[in-house]
């Protein structure tokens, strides 16, 4: 009997594989695709105090083995989703993690204060690393201090896993996770978007209406690998991982690398079955390789 | 309305000339109800520089075959990746996806269509037709090769057709076609799919005689499910994303169109 489950903190999970915030709705899109229950959890889109409209179109641009996107936490607000998203998803046997985002410390207080009343709601993702907001976000995620005062403001009025979730755009993402660690995160979870561009050299204009944006997709696993090892390696806190993952060999590398569970982002628009395909291929790898448990791989890299 | 993914075999593909072809596809199951108006998102294999699905209207179905057809103009990367497929390959789809253009109120319907944007409206014209509304369309392209299979759009009412350069109807843009400048505007309602532009001016002008406009948008997306935000439209209550609360909009709905 393979045992595919794993803990974050107090958060237990059927099996490491989650869907990435902004990739996957409220997980209602997907129902006519698979079970959404077999997933581990589902973190869903980043939420505000206020109701935000997001940035103008275009918000989007293929890149090679990738997409940027500059979508800007469009969402109607912690308010909304707690009245008329939350007595849709309450029941459904998986985790809801809730993406929270603002920005001013206080705005951040106030979403978290509003989950943590909320028994379905385990957890919630502290998103300090959004780089297509004018205001907060990825501001927060880019120093160690402001990193650090925000994950303390949110420790002391969120009760359940808190987990930080880092941005790429730092010299040395290891002191940015040592930092939230220290300032009360119970897990990290990275990567978020790198910063990236792209442009239409014959209308000599960029392709996205904020001219920068955030790149995902396989362009940017070999980072995220690195930086996920790298992390995993400085905190005794879990690391949630991301970055790139399509197949259930990447999301193993991001296992063996130290990440105790995974999210699967950009592979969503692509298949929107693929998270269910990665669970069924994780346990076969742990078949194929006689372990019992995801935990004989997690940071399993010889 | 459920949504699949479903291998297709492709069991028809046709060159309509060196920019456009079409692509019938068969079903592996009964195909699901689709409404005119309604896109699938293609998966491209085998150009590594397309990472992303490409949203194709649907262009008319065939429910005792279970097909569909796909008009396609090789536009990018991923539209001419597509053309190679041959018949007896799969190709990997999601549908149906999208609002569709809804039922008229009256008779007499004007479908206008650009290039390759007429290809929502071979299927809306026969489904028109088949519960008995009056249906005329107009086509216009840059030159003749541009009016894709208007004998097509004959089986169903009347066609008239503009060229920029002549070659094929009356010379001009689409909204300059004589129907617009007669004195009375006789049609209950305009259904459009084209280039931004021209269908802004086909809006304006049936807005302007008090009729409604029907538009199909055809923005850049990610997912096609509603999931990643990217393909939104300010509309009069915010951005809404075309691939769920669209493709389909009244203009009226639509901010800076009137």
């Amino acid at each position: 009997m393979i045992d595919l489950g794993v803990t974050i903190k107090d958060l237990y999970l059927k099996n490491p594989v989650m869907t990435a915030s902004g990739t996957f709705g409220y997980g209602e899109e997907f129902t006519d695709f698979f079970d959404i229950a077999r997933l581990g959890g589902i973190f869903v889109k980043g939420t505000t105090g206020a109701h935000r409209e997001g940035n103008a179109y275009p918000r989007m641009a293929e890149t090679p083995m990738g997409m940027l996107n500059a979508v800007g936490l469009q969402n109607k607000g912690v308010d909304y989703f707690i009245s008329d998203i939350y007595p849709r998803i309450k029941d459904i046997d998986t985790h809801f993690i809730v993406n929270v985002s603002g920005s001013t410390v206080e705005e951040y207080i106030e979403v978290a204060s509003k989950l943590n009343e909320l028994d379905k709601i385990p957890a919630i993702e502290l998103n300090i690393s959004c780089p297509n907001v004018k205001e907060g976000g990825m501001a927060f995620g880019t120093s160690c201090h402001s990193a650090s005062t925000v994950t303390k403001a949110i420790r002391e009025v969120y009760k359940k896993t808190l987990i930080v979730k880092l941005s790429p755009n730092v010299t040395n993402i290891a002191e940015m996770a040592v930092a939230v660690e220290a300032a009360g995160a119970d897990s990290v979870s990275l990567i978020n978007t790198l910063l990236g561009m792209a442009i239409d050299a014959e209308r000599k204009r960029p392709l996205l209406s904020t001219i920068t944006g955030g790149l995902s997709g396989p362009a940017v696993k070999p980072i995220a690998l690195r930086m996920v090892w790298q992390v995993s390696k400085a905190v005794k806190i879990p690391v949630i991982g991301m970055g790139g993952i399509m197949t259930a060999t990447d999301a193993i590398e991001f296992l063996l690398c130290g990440a105790t569970a995974i999210q699967i982002g950009t592979a969503n628009f692509i298949d929107p079955a693929v998270s269910v395909k990665i669970i069924d291929g994780i346990e076969d790898y742990l078949r194929r390789h006689r372990h019992n448990s995801v935990y004989d791989i997690i940071g399993g890299l010889r | 309305m459920k949504k699949f993914i479903h291998d297709m075999l492709v069991v028809g593909r046709r060159n309509i000339n060196t920019h456009y072809y079409i692509l019938e596809l068969k079903a592996p199951d009964v195909l699901p109800e689709i409404i005119p108006g309604q896109f699938v998102q293609v998966e491209i294999k085998g150009n590594k520089n397309v990472f992303l699905r490409r949203p194709i209207s649907i262009h008319d179905i065939n429910t005792e075959e279970n097909t569909i057809k796909l008009l396609i103009q090789k536009l990018g990367e991923g539209t001419n990746t597509l053309s190679h497929i041959k018949s007896g390959e799969k190709l990997n789809i999601i549908y149906p996806l999208g609002n569709w253009f809804s039922k008229p109120h009256e008779d007499n319907l004007l479908l206008v269509g650009g290039g390759c944007g007429i290809a929502p409206l071979l299927y809306l014209s026969r489904y028109l037709s088949e519960r008995n509304y009056k249906v005329t369309t107009l086509i216009g392209g840059a030159s003749k090769g541009d009016i894709i299979e208007p004998d097509e759009y004959r089986k169903y009412g009347d066609v008239f057709i503009t060229t920029m350069d002549g070659s094929l109807g009356e010379r001009g843009l689409v909204t300059e076609h004589s129907l617009f400048k007669a004195k009375k505007f006789e049609y209950s309602m305009v259904y459009t799919c084209g280039p931004l532009a021209m269908m802004k001016a086909i809006s304006r002008f049936a807005v302007l005689h008090g009729k409604p406009c029907e538009v199909s948008l055809e923005n850049m997306m990610a997912c096609g499910i509603g999931a990643c935000l990217c393909c939104v439209v300010e509309t009069r209550h915010g951005n809404k994303c075309t691939c769920t609360e669209g493709p389909i909009y009244n203009s009226k709905e639509l901010v800076g169109w009137i």
